[in-house]
């Protein structure tokens, strides 16, 4: 039995729960996000980056992953869906437009190494299936560090800039797996670093996981992590 | 059994090679009982029985050329400090069937014929036998103890025992008053190494000098002393003729013997043998390089690689390298939980490099790891490139995507790519080693703009590039997979 379908299958348990007067799960951004704020932000101890400002999900509607060949990618992430989506730094509350949509950016936290963009979607009753998620931050170094690599496990695919340069792409019907994926060597500048992802996502679960790695391979702590 | 008479060996000798199709040593590569493959200045060395030996730029073509005075039996060779020890055995009865042998040992600073510093020291006897005690001194093996230093020197024939002796490794002499221990039976041109903990003493059995019907092998046991009981996986003494199998005939190759070991650092190690017969090569005797492999504590010869088509699957997590590509679907007729088992079974086509190749782009294509479908961006095919030479033990091979010339290429930024059309740059050849552990180290034979010595990794489960090579680590080991 797929992954897939077993999703298909809990969720229609889940629909059957309620009819039976069991409780449906409430929508929330708990406990899976808090609200960003000034405070100083580090990496957590293996390096992942969990400020993030989060799009709520532009409609992609796909009934499979499967399609989310290199090519299908390409065009899915060049596609303009709101002006300055490769360059905008976003604050928490802009606001967007996509086509009939009207969608929020909004500054979090993870709770978790990984941020879970179908609790994200959920939590704001938004599709949690058929969806693109837009996510930005900005990554302050103390010292320009090069030879690092950016490491990004994703459910389903994604694409991946830092500094308004292609990092790197993630094909296929993924799923989230730490250090799945490893940008070609980069170098992380002093100061700020603006880090821009895309992650698209059929039916089933969406997250992400993302840090930066040195040439060594091992996982980048002093950083500090902000939405501005 | 022992050695036939050398002369005839000798002459076989002086008889130069036809071209060789076979993955034994290329050039003139004719030995018997080849010593421990020394580095001397860029060059590797070895000699063998009779006088002379071979010499090799790169580990792969090998030709005559070395130097080695005294004659005699099956050589060793051990460099101490910036000296070079060689030690042989010389026989007076002759190898058709005296045993009052002599091991002799000198020293040389160079290695190298043409160097003004090429000169043997005096030869000196560091143990005999008298012809009818139960000892034939020939066949020397050499051993530096890495532990404390001392030096030791095995020797013998099935007449009788091998024995052990200590020498002084300033002088290379016997230790003053040293006994000689007697190690082992029924086994001829040892040798002793040192590793993990034990010391291994490595014989070769069987018979030769027999060309293709030489039954020769190599055998092993260890111990926790240099002074034994070398004990096989049976707990057998190879006092009583014990000894666990490294290498036997196999690959057209008849009668290895005489085993040298070169440990490389990083997980590899090869060893040295002569094989009694290649097929391949008139059936001469042979110098042979193999990886050698360590399994639960005990050595054992690996494969040669052999060309083919492969998947190269990553150790890291067992995804295969492939062509960044779109995955192309197969069709098929889905199949419902309710279906008629009953229906007629038929075979399904795999997928065709035809069904897809029109789907690649026609430039460069970027390199990553995924999971194996035997899809065709996923298959390669490796072939050796006899003219782009090799390094100890093996050619450098060209790595293209099967039923094409795209080839895998490293890049200046030290990242990987591939081509549209094999060239033979630098960039595009393979040195493959297999390591101990049965996997491999894939490294470009240059990077362009660099010196950088980098093998294949996995920078992520699905992200191949280059760095430098860690034995110690997953994201430097590959497997190849032909299925």
């Amino acid at each position: 039995m797929t992954r897939k379908n077993t999703i298909g299958i809990l969720a229609a348990a889940i629909v059957g729960l309620a009819t039976l007067g069991q409780p449906t799960p409430a929508h929330a951004l708990t406990p899976y996000f808090t609200p960003a704020t000034n405070a100083v932000k580090t990496p957590d101890a293996k390096g992942f980056i969990q400020r993030w400002m989060l799009l709520e999900p532009i409609s992609k509607p796909n009934r499979t992953n499967t399609v989310f060949t290199d090519s299908y990618l390409r065009a899915a992430f060049d596609t303009l869906y709101f002006p300055d989506q490769f360059t905008v730094l976003p604050k928490n509350g802009d606001k967007v437009t996509v086509g009939e949509q009207e969608l929020n950016w909004h500054a979090l936290e993870s709770t978790n190494y990984n941020v879970k963009l179908f609790r994200f979607a959920d939590g704001l009753k938004k599709n949690v299936y058929g969806v693109l998620f837009w996510a930005v931050t900005v990554v302050n170094s103390p010292e320009e560090v090069k030879d690092v690599r950016l490491s990004v496990g994703s459910n389903s695919a994604s694409m991946w800039w830092l500094n308004g340069q292609e990092a790197l792409l993630l094909s296929g019907d993924r799923r989230m797996v730490v250090d799945d994926a490893m940008s070609k060597r980069l170098t992380l500048k002093k100061g700020r670093n603006i880090l821009r992802g895309a992650v698209i996502n059929g039916p089933g679960m969406s997250d992400f996981c993302v840090r930066f790695v040195d040439a060594k391979g091992k996982p980048i702590t002093n950083l500090s992590i902000t939405c501005q | 059994m022992k050695k036939q008479t050398i002369r005839l060996f000798v002459n076989a000798l002086l008889i130069t090679g036809l071209a060789q199709t076979g993955w034994a040593q290329v050039g003139k590569p004719f030995i018997h009982d080849p010593s421990t493959i020394m580095e001397c200045e860029g060059k590797y060395y070895t000699f063998g029985t009779g006088r002379g030996g071979l010499i090799s730029a790169d580990g792969w073509t090998w030709d005559g050329g070395g130097v080695r005075p005294g004659g005699g039996a099956a050589p060793d060779a051990v460099k101490i400090g910036d000296r070079y020890l060689v030690a042989y055995g010389a026989t007076g009865g002759g190898l058709g069937g005296g045993h009052n042998g002599k091991i002799l040992t000198m020293w040389n600073k160079t290695l190298d014929p043409n160097s003004p510093d090429f000169a043997y020291s005096e030869a000196v006897v560091v143990a005999s036998s008298d012809g009818l005690e139960d000892n034939d001194a020939i066949d020397p093996g050499l051993l530096l103890d890495p532990n404390d230093g001392r030096l030791w020197c095995s020797y013998g024939t099935y007449f009788g025992f091998i024995r052990l002796v200590e020498l002084d490794p300033k002088t290379g002499k016997r230790v003053e008053g040293n006994e000689a221990i007697n190690i082992a039976i029924d086994c001829e041109a040892t040798d002793l190494i040192y590793y993990d903990g034990w010391y291994y003493l490595l014989g070769t059995h069987g018979t030769c000098r027999d060309g293709v019907n030489s039954t020769y092998n190599i055998v092993v046991g260890r111990s926790k002393k240099v002074t034994g009981p070398y004990l096989d996986n049976m707990g057998r003494d190879m006092l009583e003729g014990g000894g666990k199998m490294v290498v036997a005939a196999g690959d057209r190759k008849i009668g290895p013997g005489h085993f040298g070991w070169i440990n490389l650092g990083d997980g590899v190690q090869k060893m040295s043998c002569h094989y009694e017969a290649d097929l391949d090569q008139s059936g001469r005797s042979v110098l042979g390089i193999r990886p050698v492999l360590w399994k639960k504590g005990w050595p054992v010869a690996g494969d040669l690689f052999k060309e083919g088509t492969y998947e190269i699957e990553s150790e890291r997590r067992g995804y295969a390298l492939e062509l960044a590509v779109d995955f192309v679907r197969m069709p098929y007729a889905r199949r419902g939980f309710q279906a008629n088992n009953d229906e007629p079974i038929k075979a399904l086509p795999a997928q065709t490099l035809e069904e897809v190749e029109a789907t690649w782009p026609g430039g460069n294509i970027e390199v990553r790891i995924g999971d194996y479908m035997f899809r065709p961006h996923q298959r390669w095919t490796i072939t050796a490139v006899p003219e782009a030479g090799g390094y100890l033990g093996g050619p450098y091979y060209k790595i293209v995507i099967a039923g094409t010339e795209r080839a895998l290429t490293a890049t200046a930024d030290a990242e990987l790519t591939t081509v549209p059309v094999f060239t033979g740059a630098p960039e595009q050849l393979w040195r493959i080693d297999q390591l101990i552990d049965g996997t491999y180290r894939i490294m470009p034979k240059a990077i362009p703009n660099s010196t950088a010595q980098y093998a294949l990794v996995s920078a992520g489960d699905s992200t191949p590039s280059l760095a430098p090579f860690d034995g110690d680590s997953d994201n430097c080991k590959w497997n190849f997979r032909a299925h």
